[in-house]
């Protein structure tokens, strides 16, 4: 430590303050916060996962040539359109591994600070609580479009590579041009956003109770499977259209010709609802909260 | 806001901890601008506590605190960014270098210029000999490292006030003395420090005010001077005649003449004892006995606190 014989030499203007005029708005903070996730090894792992299904899907399907009504929706259909291989991934991750991912993101946001011990940091610089809350929401929803996002582009590219393109047959059996088929996908890719979202203000809640990142995103995912095994028993059908995943599959009605917005319009009403919901208990629960990490 | 009103100043501040312990306890602390004061206590005895408290990360069940002039928490997004704060040891993000760690605290900091992020984070670097390692992943760091990282937080940007707790802790005898030396420049250059620590030494070496902590209550608040007064070698006759010793020990011009019933005692002072006893001699007042009683400032705590320091550092 070169101090006490060098200290005039350091350049710091001491005990002179600077203008304390806060920025009224910057994106310093949530970049930062950004390049905290995407800079993590352990997201990079994940994002690979993510990516390997559609490859894996696409080069099973390309071995052995599925027969119609084989298996799940969208991948019969591989053959026709390489983007299929997009939307079929998207379908099987859905269940698992986006909430996963999303979990794992929204389970860190505020205990894994706190288990950091760098929460006390942040606060003392000073960060205002809420602010907090909203950079880390603006972030986790971030991270689940680029999931969703990644899964659609690398199914896309490994489907149009081994599949080719050209017009898209809808649900409805319709045709429709290749670059209404990649907007159409857009759509599918922004509409499970919205929904995996809702589901990251419900996780970044459960992180506010806890010390312990693991344990939260634990809870989320087990949230996430609970809703979808209570959806799959038809005697609970009364509750059915408020369980947080409901909704989730019906972005197959955005391959229709036209796109039949009902279930749509309901699955982004849901997800708005429990974005508000759960965001709001965030912040009741954490503006007060002793920080004693 | 007063500039010249005390850089921190609580009334009746307590914390009552959910299972019923009372950690702070209507501590009314003041801490004049421009000193460094020695927040010294033993382990445990609430000084952690009432930094999170003067912070606002946990909030007081009474009382009430102003920093750099501003209440809290309220005037938290004024005060806080002039205010520098190490608190329960260094915490940062193990994945990330040590300039990484440090840009990702100036980014929170909305009052700061980003433009200049990059010289002001090299120049805290610089200053606690951190530039060297800053690129090596904060998981790799030594416990002294650590600590230096920490420090280096706090001067990110120029500050009004310091609150740091137990700044020196794991660093070796040399990262100590740089971290006096580093605190003793800051103050000289005007910067308040609050500086929280259980070693004696630290306070004998770089406060001029001192706090006293124990069991979550403030025993004792003072500057340095007034305490070591306190401790001052006092004479101390014995004698049936204690008025009369008195009226000697004054005539000699020795301060803060006391008589008791059978003693009287005086601050020695310049004034040789051999010259006292002469004078009572001379006066003919009967010496029973004659001693020159010294307590030295770690007697003084202990006798606040009824527990020792750790005085080895």
């Amino acid at each position: 430590m070169s101090v006490a014989d060098s200290l005039p030499a350091t350049g710091l203007p001491i005990g002179v303050p600077a203008a304390l005029a806060p920025r009224r708005f910057g994106t310093r903070f949530f970049r930062s916060e950004l390049w905290l996730i995407f800079g993590r090894r352990r997201n990079w792992a994940g994002g690979l996962v993510l990516a390997s299904v559609p490859i894996i899907l696409a080069i099973a399907v390309k071995v052995s040539e599925p027969q119609p009504g084989d298996g799940p929706d969208f991948i019969s259909q591989i053959t026709g359109n390489g983007l299929f291989v997009a939307l079929a991934a998207l379908v099987l991750e859905l269940p698992l591994f986006l909430p996963l991912a999303v979990g794992a993101i929204a389970g860190d946001a505020v205990a894994g600070e706190a288990n950091l011990g760098t929460l006390r940091y942040l606060l003392a610089v000073p960060v205002h609580r809420t602010r907090l809350l909203l950079v880390k929401f603006g972030a986790i929803t971030v991270f689940a479009f680029t999931a969703v996002a990644l899964v659609a582009v690398v199914g896309s590219v490994i489907g149009l590579v081994l599949f080719g393109g050209g017009p898209l047959t809808t649900l409805s059996g319709s045709q429709l041009p290749f670059a209404e088929g990649l907007w159409r996908l857009l759509l599918v890719c922004l509409y499970m956003t919205a929904c995996l979202a809702a589901l990251g203000a419900i996780g970044m809640f459960v992180s506010t109770l806890t010390e312990q990142p693991i344990g939260a995103t634990i809870a989320i995912v087990m949230l996430a499977i609970v809703s979808q095994i209570l959806d799959s028993i038809p005697q609970l059908s009364a509750i059915h259209e408020y369980l947080p995943t409901h909704y989730w599959l019906a972005f197959g009605d955005l391959l229709r010709d036209p796109i039949a917005t009902g279930q749509i319009g309901n699955g982004l009403g849901l997800a708005w609802t429990y974005t508000v919901v759960f965001l709001a208990a965030a912040w009741a629960r954490f503006a007060s909260r002793d920080v004693s990490s | 806001m007063t500039p010249d009103g005390p850089a921190i100043e609580t009334e009746g501040l307590t914390k009552r901890f959910r299972s019923g312990q009372v950690a702070v306890n209507a501590i009314d602390l003041a801490v004049p601008r421009g000193s460094v004061y020695g927040f010294l206590g033993p382990n445990g005895s609430g000084k952690t506590t009432t930094i999170r408290l003067l912070l606002g990360l946990i909030r007081p069940t009474a009382g009430r605190h102003t920093i750099l002039g501003a209440r809290l928490p309220e005037g938290a997004g004024t005060a806080l960014p002039r205010v520098g704060s190490l608190v329960e040891g260094p915490a940062f993000h193990p994945y990330l270098s040590g300039r990484a760690n440090l840009h990702r605290l100036d980014a929170a900091d909305r009052t700061v210029d980003p433009r200049t992020a990059t010289a002001r984070i090299d120049a805290a670097l610089d200053r606690v000999g951190l530039l060297a390692a800053a690129g090596k992943r904060y998981r790799a760091y030594s416990l002294g490292m650590r600590q230096r990282l920490a420090i280096a937080q706090t001067l990110l940007r120029p500050r009004e006030l310091l609150i740091l707790d137990e700044p020196t802790n794991g660093l070796d005898p040399q990262g100590t003395r740089e971290v006096r030396g580093l605190l003793g420049a800051l103050a000289a250059a005007g910067t308040t420090v609050l500086l929280s620590t259980h070693l004696l030494s630290e306070v004998e070496q770089i406060c001029t005010h001192v706090g006293v902590m124990h069991l979550g209550r403030l025993v004792a608040q003072d500057s340095l001077a007034a305490l070591r007064a306190r401790t001052a070698p006092r004479i101390e006759v014995q004698t049936r005649q204690p008025a009369a010793a008195a009226g000697v020990l004054t005539a000699l011009g020795l301060a803060d003449v006391v008589a008791g019933t059978q003693t009287a005692t005086a601050l020695a002072g310049d004034v040789e004892p051999e010259k006292v006893v002469a004078a009572l001699v001379a006066e003919a007042v009967p010496v029973r006995g004659f001693a020159v009683v010294a307590a030295d400032l770690e007697e003084t705590f202990v006798s606040l606190t009824g527990e020792g320091f750790d005085v080895s550092g």
